[in-house]
């Protein structure tokens, strides 16, 4: 009783607070300065979306339109046709990513591993349509990450 | 026929309210920098370090912000007061700072007697700062009744409620200073507490000084008391401000905030005497404000540590805790000076008697 008044009357519990939170005043701060610093990111990070090619330089796509069917936002849009040498390839190939979840079901189905979501995120645009990407613009995003594309995949293929 | 002699007098007030009020309200933005930081740093972050080396040009950029934003009148709203109202806040904030002497300086020699540093040396100083700090209270009145709309009305009235509650507890709080130092004149009271550590009034009236420092807290209105501007209510008698006339509210808080420390300092902590009197060859402004900044700091760690108070809770902390406490210390300071044998005890910190 007496114990409990003396605490009360002598402010104890609110100097055990202003101990603590003066403690935290001298720690290391957590702040990530993001344009110049930036988290690290899981192998499995999706983002943007690419269009990857074999060594070779041919396309893997083989436009089995799977990825169309399970994408759940049909934010996937493919035509195909034959070519010249008999195989089939798509003539087209979109992605809006104003639809687009990131949920990687494409890249689940992709039996050829052609579809992928790259770690790069920093695509905002100031309109709906710089959103819309074809074939060349995911191509494109294909080419200029596929080192880090392949690192990823062999880093995460253990687990699949 | 233009009288010179006043002339000039009016012209050394002007430059002496400049003087004051400039520092002000630099140091008010600068303390809402510093707030910021220190918040974060509490909470592991870094806080604004973005405008200007270390963030330091915020406040500019807050400020700039704040006069470019659009002032927003309520069609309902009584329109006169609800632009009168802050002013009144901020002008009783602004006026305390009259009688606060900032120091005693021979201005490196060039005067044979010590000035004292204040606009007016006035003989009931105190009362004056009590008197005009209670007077802000209708600032945030005329602010929630002339917003014409509920929340800044309930906002008011909790805000009103808490001012004039903790005034008493104050009140009271300063009246052992005032039996201690036997003068209502503020450079009187912190010539009492000459000599070192201590003769400062913290020690005998540390109770008082827990209960002036609280008080402050809550005639401030700031955490752990804020919850006249809590979310429940919006953001309480000033919701419906916005620009510069916002602004204007928060100046008059923050500069209420500088006064409350500065106060403390004067009456509990030795004013602008060094805690050893071999220190006293740093200026006693530099003493004063350093003990004032402490102070504020203690304010934001107060701000980073506690949650709010219910409403009931802070009635009852001010009539039912403080009230009790600040008369039990008068009737214990007064046996002390009157009772003889332990009048011998109290002489210490009363060197005029």
């Amino acid at each position: 009783m007496i114990k409990r008044a003396l605490k009360t009357w002598l402010l104890w519990e609110l100097v055990l607070g202003l101990a603590l939170t003066g403690r935290y005043l001298f720690q290391k701060k957590i702040t990530v300065e993001y344009p110049e610093e930036k988290t690290p990111l899981s192998p499995r990070f999706r983002g943007l979306h690419a269009l990857r090619r074999y060594e070779s330089g041919e396309e893997r796509c083989i436009a089995c339109k799977l990825c169309e069917v399970v994408c759940p936002a049909a934010a996937i849009l493919i035509e195909s046709a034959e070519r010249e040498d008999g195989s089939r390839r798509t003539t087209r190939y979109d992605i809006d990513f104003s639809k687009c979840i990131y949920c990687g079901f494409c890249q689940e189905a992709c039996p050829v591993d052609a579809i992928v979501e790259t770690q790069e995120f920093e695509y905002a645009t100031e309109t709906r349509a710089g959103l819309y990407y074809n074939k060349e613009m995911l191509l494109a995003v294909g080419d200029r990450n596929e080192k880090h594309i392949a690192a990823n995949l062999a880093a995460d293929a253990r687990y699949s | 026929m233009i009288d010179w002699g006043m002339a000039a007098q009016a012209g050394i007030w002007a430059l002496e309210i400049l003087a004051i009020a400039v520092p002000v309200a630099l140091s008010v933005a600068y303390i809402t920098y510093f707030e910021r930081r220190v918040i974060g740093w509490v909470q592991v972050r870094k806080g604004c370090n973005r405008v200007g080396w270390a963030g330091l040009l915020q406040p500019l950029a807050d400020g700039l912000k704040l006069v470019l934003k659009e002032t927003i009148i309520p069609k309902t709203a009584n329109k006169y007061l609800f632009i009168a109202a802050p002013i009144m806040s901020l002008m009783p904030a602004l006026m305390a700072f009259a009688v606060v002497p900032f120091g005693q300086t021979t201005l490196f020699g060039l005067w044979d007697v010590m000035h004292v540093m204040s606009m007016s040396n006035l003989n009931v100083g105190l009362l004056y700062i009590m008197a005009i700090s209670s007077l802000s209270i209708y600032g945030v009145l005329m602010a929630g009744w002339a917003s014409n709309s509920k929340y800044p009305f309930m906002g008011a009235m909790r805000a009103t409620c808490q001012m004039i509650s903790y005034e008493i507890s104050m009140g009271f709080g300063l009246v052992t200073v005032m039996m201690l130092a036997g003068s209502l004149n503020l450079t009187d009271i912190v010539q009492a507490q000459a000599g070192g550590l201590f003769h400062w009034y913290m020690f005998p009236l540390f109770p008082m000084l827990i209960v002036y420092f609280i008080s402050g807290c809550a005639e401030t209105a700031r955490t752990p008391f804020d919850l006249v501007e809590t979310e429940e209510l919006v953001s309480g008698y000033y919701t419906e401000y916005s620009g510069m006339w916002f602004a204007t509210f928060s100046l008059a808080e923050y500069a209420a905030m500088i006064l409350i420390s500065l106060m403390t300092s004067i009456l509990f902590l030795g004013g602008w005497y060094a805690p050893i009197p071999f220190l006293d060859f740093i200026p006693g402004t530099v003493w004063l404000l350093g003990k004032t900044a402490l102070l504020i700091f203690v304010f934001i760690w107060f701000r980073a540590t506690f949650p709010r108070y219910r409403y009931d809770q802070m009635m009852r902390l001010g009539w039912k805790v403080f009230l009790p406490w600040t008369l039990a210390w008068i009737a214990v300071v007064g046996i002390f000076i009157y009772t003889p044998g332990l009048d011998s005890i109290i002489n210490f910190w009363m060197p005029w008697r």
